[in-house]
């Protein structure tokens, strides 16, 4: 029971990225009708935003190592701690935290410019091309990264206070055997909270509402009188942002390198066609849905039934709901249709 | 002109000259090594037989790679189990491929559009993820598939006496290292391209570009249009078997990670960057990129200084620094770039890049004409 209940929290954490990540492929679907191949990369992109706001903080001086007396030795010492003292030890620690505050900008910046120089000019292409353009794209970003941050994965360690694990097992009165890492827990919380602002965005404000109405029909939005063009360059910005908030906040868990994007990139392409082409709540239930499934796989007892099954699950699901439910779990009539 | 390429026999004529004299021509701009001919020869294959499925049907595979290290499987278990001899290991590698293309593809034409690719990724990664796993007995996993002294070759055991060392792939008794590699695998590129130039001339390639035109006119007309899907994905899948074949005869080993995904990718890349659904197209891609693979990927910074020692010291630094990121270890950038920027602006490729030289060349000539043909194309 706890065993399940363990690989139930673990699968929570996982899907919370896949779904989040799935969440800005279908925004962007589902509005700028674009195959986003790119997608993964600001995923990555947003990481490397936390490992970037971890160099800032940590930026070092030489000073002189009083407790080393037999020679001039010197050690690095970051400038916030000399500034700051234990306030500065404090900052740094929760960098990656603070490192949402660079993402959210810089990854609209990045969306804004995207979309304006690179996607608005795929609109009316094919999907084969969309998905050609856009995976170049991921692979110039993914070598810019690689170029200045280099190959090895760069560890970004959470919070010291959130370090250890949640013993979540006797929150629930269930013993003391269901221990989990705070992080992830905290991971899933995040990504629950992104999810609930951008549902909320899209119902309840006027843009989100005309951000829907585009969704269902640009044409008519536009003959309306309404710049949908404008619109869906924030709708872009905002699915970068998304993935960027994902990609930040994932770090602590993924040590960030370079081709991070493209192994969740695969997998959150899965997530949006099992959740239905162009539908939020399907994206966002395939995205929980597939990684809860794919940590039940890698247990034990049923990767002695049927080996290797942790490994093919989400891509034998895919299959099975593409051919079984053509239109993914929640996917809307109309969009995509062979 | 037009004539001349009415003639198959003539175009294979040529083809075969252009091909088989490529160690002369190429020698000149650095590529005339056979251990780079070889791959132009094995990466030309594959897309060529990726170019029948996605050039002539529009169906955009991203897990061929599968069929291509299905095939390097086979091939090195014949190797292993039979003989060193390369042509029943070849032809080994063309059987299993196709086999394991008529089950992926039954499956995954079910569907059309992206959701065909994501099924075929889906497929690509399934394969890529079990030889890393579970199906190490017959994959070996992460050390990949290799030679060994103590197998047991049955038929070879008949006749050859065991050698120290590990035995050689041959060709009834032709070692297949160097040039003899190349020219082997250059005859496959030739019956290759021939097969092809067959399938993009004959009735049966009409209807695999009536299905990409319009399907739904296609079934209208009273054809079924599954069974010729269904054919072009299995000979484009045996492509890829014999190039994984080849691949693993000239250098006897295979690996999961010529079945992952990226390099699904890298074949799509290559057939759009010479020019889809032309016949010469991808191989002048893989041309491109192969090539630039290895010129790119060997230059480094003391290689630029050399290439801009003629300008002034401060204009040299600057060039030098602005252009490294571009090469060695970064050449996938440059690859990436350029990738961007055909699709952008060159759709067709490098072959539709030709066509707009050409037609700009003859505009003066049969202005009417062109204007019908590039506003058909348009749409």
């Amino acid at each position: 029971m706890d065993a399940l209940l363990l690989q139930l929290l673990n699968g929570l954490d996982k899907g919370g990225a896949y779904a989040l990540i799935a969440l800005g492929l279908t925004l962007v679907f589902g509005t700028l009708g674009v195959v986003n191949f790119g997608h993964g990369a600001l995923f990555m992109l947003g990481a490397f935003c936390a490992v970037v706001m971890q160099k800032i903080l940590t930026l070092s001086e030489k000073v002189k190592d009083e407790s080393v007396t037999f020679f001039d030795a010197y050690k690095e010492v970051p400038y916030l701690e000399t500034w700051f003292g234990e306030t500065g030890t404090m900052i740094i620690d929760w960098s990656v935290p603070i490192s949402l505050f660079l993402v959210i900008p810089f990854m609209m910046l990045v969306g804004w410019a995207l979309e304006r120089g690179l996607i608005k000019h795929f609109y009316k292409r094919t999907h084969a091309e969309q998905i050609l353009v856009t995976f170049g794209l991921a692979i110039v970003l993914q070598e810019i990264i690689k170029a200045n941050f280099g190959a090895n994965p760069i560890p970004t360690p959470a919070p010291d206070i959130v370090a250890g694990s949640a013993n979540v097992g006797s929150w629930f009165g269930m013993g003391d055997n269901l221990v989990y890492p705070w992080w992830r827990l905290i991971y899933f919380i995040f990504s629950m909270i992104v999810i609930f602002i951008a549902f909320a965005f899209l119902k309840f404000t006027t843009f989100g509402m005309v951000v829907r109405a585009g969704m269902q029909d640009r044409d008519t939005v536009s003959m309306l009188g309404i710049n949908i063009e404008r619109r869906f360059t924030i709708v872009f910005g905002l699915a970068a942002v998304i993935a960027g908030l994902a990609g930040a906040m994932y770090a602590p868990t993924l040590p960030p390198d370079y081709h991070m994007g493209m192994d969740f990139l695969v997998l959150s392409f899965i997530v949006v066609v099992v959740g239905g082409m162009g539908s939020l709540p399907g994206a966002v239930l395939a995205g929980f849905l597939l990684g809860i499934l794919q940590s039940f796989a890698s247990m034990n007892e049923v990767k002695s039934i049927l080996p290797g099954i942790d490994q093919i699950i989400i891509y034998l699901i895919a299959v099975v709901v593409l051919l079984v439910r053509p239109r993914g779990l929640m996917g809307r009539k109309g969009v995509m249709e062979d | 002109m037009k004539k001349f390429f009415a003639n198959q026999w003539l175009v294979m004529l040529v083809f075969s000259a252009v091909i088989l004299t490529m160690p002369i021509w190429l020698s000149p701009i650095g590529a005339g090594y056979p251990d780079l001919l070889q791959k132009f020869m094995i990466f030309g294959i594959f897309a060529i037989g990726f170019n029948i499925l996605f050039g002539l049907t529009g169906y955009l595979s991203f897990g061929h790679a599968a069929f291509l290290g299905v095939g390097s499987y086979a091939a090195v278990w014949s190797f292993k189990l039979l003989t060193m001899n390369v042509l029943p290991a070849i032809i080994f590698a063309i059987i299993v491929a196709g086999l394991f293309s008529v089950v992926i593809g039954y499956i995954s034409l079910r569907r059309s559009g992206i959701y065909f690719s994501i099924l075929t990724l889906a497929f690509a990664q399934m394969s890529y993820n079990l030889a890393y796993s579970v199906l190490t007995p017959v994959t070996n996993g992460e050390t990949g598939l290799q030679l060994e002294r103590a197998d047991p070759r049955i038929i070879d055991s008949l006749f050859v006496e065991p050698t120290e060392g590990l035995p050689l792939t041959n060709f009834f008794s032709l070692s297949l290292s160097g040039y003899e590699g190349f020219y082997f695998c250059a005859a496959f590129l030739i019956i290759g391209f021939f097969i092809s130039l067959r399938i993009f001339r004959s009735p049966f390639g009409l209807k695999l570009r009536a299905i990409k035109s319009n399907q739904t006119r296609m079934q209208y007309t009273g054809f079924s249009t599954k069974p010729y899907l269904l054919s072009a994905f299995v000979i484009s899948g045996m492509y890829a078997g014999l190039a994984g074949g080849l691949m693993a005869a000239t250098d006897p080993l295979a690996g999961a990670e010529r079945m992952q995904w990226t390099a699904s990718g890298e074949v799509v890349l290559m057939t759009i960057l010479g020019g889809v659904g032309t016949l010469i197209g991808p191989l002048l891609g893989v041309g491109i990129i192969k090539y630039f693979e290895n010129i790119f990927s060997a230059i480094n910074e003391n290689v630029l200084m050399a290439a801009y020692s003629g300008l002034p010291e401060g204009l040299q630094h600057f060039l030098v620094t602005v252009s490294s990121p571009f090469v060695g270890e970064g050449w996938h950038l440059t690859l990436g770039l350029m990738f961007m920027l055909v699709v952008i602006f060159l759709p067709g490729g490098i072959m539709e890049g030709f066509d707009r030289i050409k037609r700009l060349l003859m505009k003066p000539f049969s202005r009417n004409k062109d204007a019908v043909e590039s506003a058909e194309e348009g749409h």
